[in-house]
């Protein structure tokens, strides 16, 4: 394996596996495959917003050049899955099912012709009647219609709304817009039918298994009949975690057509297909003793979902878990409206509720007049509030600690608005972030060849993280050899079963099963070497000294009764530093820091992109992503790279990711905890309180673009 | 998109015969046209390839700088004499779109490129300016990026060029070739207001080809500046831009040309606030005066107020930039 020394804040460590083939253009994404006869297919949208479809007329489209055929619920071949759930239950949509329209752009026919661009201009020619009914698509206007979603009911613990006893309160609403996953790479699949009841998909996804069930279900397949590949994931965080319409549509047209479809949605049709960030609508109610003691945390969020599906998340979670407070009351509500469903970004619900806790304790913070380290530091939470569980591991502190002494907290004049640099006003902000560390059940198949290389393979993706390269670290680690002589492999569905890339636990639920394969591994050579540890170098010579062409292992790993036990949580703190123009408003992030307690860092250099990149998540949270629907056609105003901003270069400046690396004894055998989500969790809080820092002004809608500081 | 035929006819008059038919459309860089043609907001039944044509120069004149309208925007804003004689220009380019379309954007192309306002590319929605009568979806709806002067019920989009911000400001003109002859409009007559006629943009008559512009030499070269506000740092459309140019001389402002983008139908020019801060000292009171002058006459609508207050404020901050105030 390659070490590449380019990067000079790198740390020391495997570099990306695959990175030599991404960066040349080698590694192939789902729609990149050579299918032989394949054919494309291009999706129609409704132009209306609610109400039924009056008449579709695709005679044009059919008659148009290179067209095989145009799929209308008319026509579509009944999908036998959807025929056994309940046609009145809520639920994900259901494609080409009938002639109701519940969102903007739904889905209404589906073009295959010979070219993508023959399919294009013939889906451009499918014409659609509606009957509009009323809709409702803006969550302001709508927050009393929310309702509580059927995952519990509203939490209490001690006394409700103690804040408004306290002597120092803080209550606040905070608002975020939707904001879209939009991974570089297009949502794309390739159906092919290799028989009358098997198929084979290459296709975007981070579950390979839920995808194949997902399928087979549909289908009415064994499950064993879907063969799902997807190697190489172009970014994903949470839009790929399910099966979308688009991809059973795909299935279903490669059976109209008898030939393979390939699927790619637009950039327009990631808006409207694969889930988002939901609006959330937020409303904070903080108490504390004059000391600084939090006496009540008040946390209500009302989420919008989709009228055909609830779609939940914790958004209130956090308050009820990361500080030591006796009273704490949340509530959470779902507001349907005419959007398609939303779905799981990274950090899901958190990233939302810390904006609004994180920015509540920032305003206790200058309430207080405590320095908001300090405050977070009196209600430090040593055992999980909710349960009263000890945590499995928890270093904050030290985090704190850590990210202060880098970032020069101490330089930070606490009076917002009044340090200057260069005619700019300038500040420092921080927030905390904290994420449950799951373990799941992964099963690996591992081989030593007779040639020293070992051989591992299960079916989970790499969404970009960096799993491949955290595995081969993790193998070559417990075998003692070295990372060039590991093979990983992931991406297939005939693999081991694995899970689905999210929740930040993948290093923690494969890297389990991996090392254990590799644990067993060398039991045997131990056994076959006469019960006496061998060296790593000497493992081929034991394996040609048995004739022994390989030795294999597969083995299952997942957590045992400690989970139970204990609370375990990765944790966060996010530092920022800004600078704000005192006229134009505009605001440039100047210097960034996070520190993660994420267990033992199995691979410093993937995990520090991690970190880095779920920043600048962040920072496009906070200040330009935003979903625009005009509420009086329920459309989006802006579906496309130039109008949705997310950040480029140019707002990006020196981000450090720091990690406390102390292991996590119970978690799993490496000691490690996840960090996909934390690295974005609190982000936009610390972004949000060192512009008031800056400027004085505090913004509790997010984006905080230039319009909202001048 | 439409099926449609393309030709490159050999030289200008061939040009200048192929585009005299309805449905025709030049081609330069492509980066809007292509884009428009995707959306279906244009449908042209064919293309009039002009990248060949003999338009790429940038050439001293006995008054000036003549440009050709091939010019690439990134080829424009790195030249030797355009950085000296007219850096206000180099520096409206840089802040426009990304290196990637300043690559292929030609100077031509960027005086024609076609709003950006949202109604107008989403052909379900109502706009007077991609299909005349069927009213203006800004106007009550999400007008953030939209103009506040020069408005018409029909119409309250914005021009979206930074580089014909620096251009009106540098009282640049067109230089046209038609089959009746040529001619030159001054570029601050060249794009027009949406009065009752949002659909045209401009005041090129069908069948002309813009084969450049002229820029005059003048003394601002020293006291120039164009500042853009933007919701990100790079490839983001004006909120407000402004270029600021000034002849100062022992602290006293001789000459002024300020022109604003994002605000209205065309490159704004502000004459009145040039004026004001003729014969005054290049201070920071002056510019504030001339700011406040410049927004005479504007109007916001629901979500664009914010303009009102950030226009005058970088106003200031362009002409502070300009003098070396800030
Ligand atoms: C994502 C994105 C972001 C952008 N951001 C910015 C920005 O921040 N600031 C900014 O200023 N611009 C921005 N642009 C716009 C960009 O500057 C224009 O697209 C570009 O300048 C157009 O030039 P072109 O040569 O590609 O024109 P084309 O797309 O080839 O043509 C545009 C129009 O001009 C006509 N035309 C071209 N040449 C001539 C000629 N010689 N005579 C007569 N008519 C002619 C064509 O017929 C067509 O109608 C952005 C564009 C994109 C796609």
């Amino acid at each position: 394996m390659e070490k590449i020394t380019l990067d000079k804040g790198a740390p020391e460590g495997l570099s990306r596996v695959d990175g030599r083939m991404k960066v040349t253009g080698r590694a192939k994404y789902s729609a990149e495959y050579k299918v032989a006869g394949v054919t494309y297919g291009v999706l129609a949208g409704s132009t209306i917003t609610s109400g039924s479809i009056k008449t579709i007329d695709t005679k044009k489209a059919e008659n148009a050049p290179g067209v095989l055929a145009v799929i209308t619920y008319l026509n579509a071949p009944k999908i036998p899955g959807y025929q056994t759930e309940t046609p009145a239950a809520k639920g994900a949509l259901k494609i080409f099912y009938d002639d109701k329209i519940f969102f903007n752009g739904q889905p209404v026919a589906l073009v295959i012709a010979d070219t993508f661009e023959r399919a294009l201009f013939a889906a451009s020619l499918v014409k659609v009647t509606y009957n509009a009914t009323t809709f409702q698509t803006n969550l302001k206007s709508n927050l009393s219609t929310g309702v509580s979603p059927h995952n519990g009911p509203d939490y209490l613990r001690g006394s409700g709304d103690a804040y408004k006893n306290a002597p120092v309160k803080v209550e606040q609403e905070y608002l975020i817009p939707t904001e879209v996953h939009n991974p570089m790479e297009l949502h794309a699949i390739i159906a092919s039918w290799d028989a009358d009841d098997k198929v084979s998909v290459y296709d975007k996804t981070q579950g390979i298994k839920s995808t194949q069930r997902s399928i087979a279900q549909a289908f009415k397949l064994p499950q064993e009949n879907v063969h799902v590949m997807s190697p190489f994931v172009g970014g994903a965080f949470g839009a790929a975690l399910r099966t979308w319409p688009h991809e059973i549509a795909a299935v279903l047209a490669a059976k109209v057509v008898k030939k393979p479809v390939k699927l790619v949605l637009s950039r327009a049709d990631m808006f409207t297909s694969v889930g988002y960030r939901p609006h959330t609508w937020q409303k904070i109610g903080l108490g504390a003793t004059a000391d600084g003691k939090l006496t009540g945390i008040t946390h209500e969020a009302s989420g919008q979902t989709s009228v055909y599906e609830d779609f939940t998340e914790g958004v209130v979670n956090i308050s009820q878990l990361m500080y030591a407070c006796p009273n704490v009351n949340t509530k959470y509500r779902l507001v349907s409206l005419n959007v398609n469903t939303p779905t799981p970004m990274r950090g899901p619900g958190e990233a939302t509720g810390a904006f609004a806790l994180e920015s509540a304790m920032d305003e206790l913070s200058y309430a207080l007049n405590i320095d908001p380290i300090e405050l977070r530091m009196r209600n430090y939470a040593e055992t999980d509030p909710q349960t009263g569980k000890p945590y499995s591991s928890k270093f904050l502190n030290d985090a704190y600690k850590i990210g202060a002494d880098a970032i020069g907290w101490s330089k930070r004049n606490a009076k917002p608005g009044t340090v200057k640099e260069n005619g700019w006003l300038a500040g420092y902000g921080m927030a905390a972030g904290m994420f449950g560390a799951y373990r799941g059940s992964a099963t690996v198949v591992a081989r030593l060849l007779a040639d020293g290389t070992l051989h591992i393979e299960t079916a989970v993706t790499d969404i970009g993280p960096g799993t491949g390269t955290a595995m081969t670290t993790i193998a070559s680690e417990v075998m003692g050899i070295s990372s060039d002589k590991v093979n990983f492999k992931l991406g297939d569905s005939t693999m081991p079963p694995s899970p689905t890339q999210g929740g930040s636990s993948v290093t923690a639920t494969v890297g389990s099963a991996v090392s254990d394969a590799c644990t067993q591994l060398k039991e045997k050579l131990k056994e076959l070497n006469g019960n006496s540890e061998s060296a790593s170098a000497g493992y081929a010579q034991i394996l040609q000294q048995h004739n022994l062409p390989q030795l294999e292992v597969t083995v299952t790993s997942k957590g045992g009764p400690e989970l139970g036990k204990y609370a375990m949580y990765s944790w966060s703190v996010h530092f920022m530093k800004v600078l704000v123009h005192p006229v134009t408003g505009v605001v440039k992030i100047q210097q960034g820091l996070s520190v993660a307690d994420a267990g033992h860092i199995v691979s410093p250099k993937t995990a520090r992109s991690q970190m880095i990149g779920g920043s600048i998540m962040g920072a496009g949270m906070a200040l330009m992503e935003e979903a625009v629907i005009d509420h009086r056609y329920g459309r989006l105003m802006n579906n496309n790279f130039a109008d949705y901003h997310v950040p480029v270069q140019a707002d990006i400046p020196q981000i450090e990711a720091l990690f406390v690396n102390k292991p996590d004894p119970y978690l799993n055998p490496m000691g490690a905890k996840g960090m996909g989500e934390i690295a974005t969790i609190g982000v936009a809080a610390a972004l949000a309180n060192a512009v008031y820092n800056a400027t004085g002004k505090r913004v509790r809608d997010l984006p905080i673009t230039p319009d909202k500081l001048v | 998109m439409k099926q449609f035929q393309y030709i490159r006819p050999a030289t200008q008059q061939n040009v200048l015969d192929a585009i005299t038919k309805p449905g025709t459309k030049i081609i330069a860089g492509g980066t809007n046209l292509v884009d428009l043609m995707k959306r279906g907001v244009t449908a042209p039944d064919k293309l009039v390839d002009i990248n060949h044509l003999p338009l790429k120069s940038i050439t001293p004149s006995k008054t000036g700088l003549l440009i050709g309208a091939l010019a690439l925007n990134s080829v424009v804003s790195e030249n030797t004499l355009v950085l000296q004689k007219q850096p206000l220009l180099s520096m409206a380019l840089k802040a426009g779109a990304s290196p990637q379309l300043r690559n292929m954007a030609t100077v031509g192309g960027n005086m024609m490129q076609r709003t950006r306002c949202s109604y107008f590319y989403d052909t379900t929605m109502p706009c007077n300016k991609r299909e005349p009568g069927t009213g203006c979806g800004a106007l009550e709806g999400y007008n953030r990026m939209h103009a506040i002067f020069g408005t018409s019920p029909q119409c309250i989009a914005v021009h979206p060029s930074d580089m014909c911000v620096g251009l009106a400001a540098l009282d640049a003109v067109v230089v046209i070739a038609g089959k009746k002859g040529d001619r030159r409009i001054p570029f601050t007559e060249f794009h027009r207001l949406p009065g009752d006629h949002p659909e045209t943009d401009n005041h090129l008559a069908p069948g002309e080809l813009i084969v450049g512009v002229e820029i005059p030499d003048n003394n601002f070269s020293q006291h120039s500046y164009y500042l853009k506000v933007r919701d990100r740092q790079s490839y983001a459309f004006a909120l407000v831009s402004v270029a600021a140019a000034l002849d100062i001389s022992g602290g006293v402002i001789r000459n002024a040309r300020l022109a604003m983008g994002g605000v209205a139908h065309k490159p704004w020019r502000l004459f009145d606030a040039e004026k004001s801060l003729i014969g005054k000292p290049a201070t920071e009171a002056s510019f504030k005066h001339a700011a406040q002058i410049a927004m005479q006459g504007a109007k916001a609508y629901e979500y664009n107020a914010f303009k009102l207050k950030m226009a005058p404020g970088t106003i200031t901050e362009a002409l502070k930039h300009a003098a070396g105030l800030a």
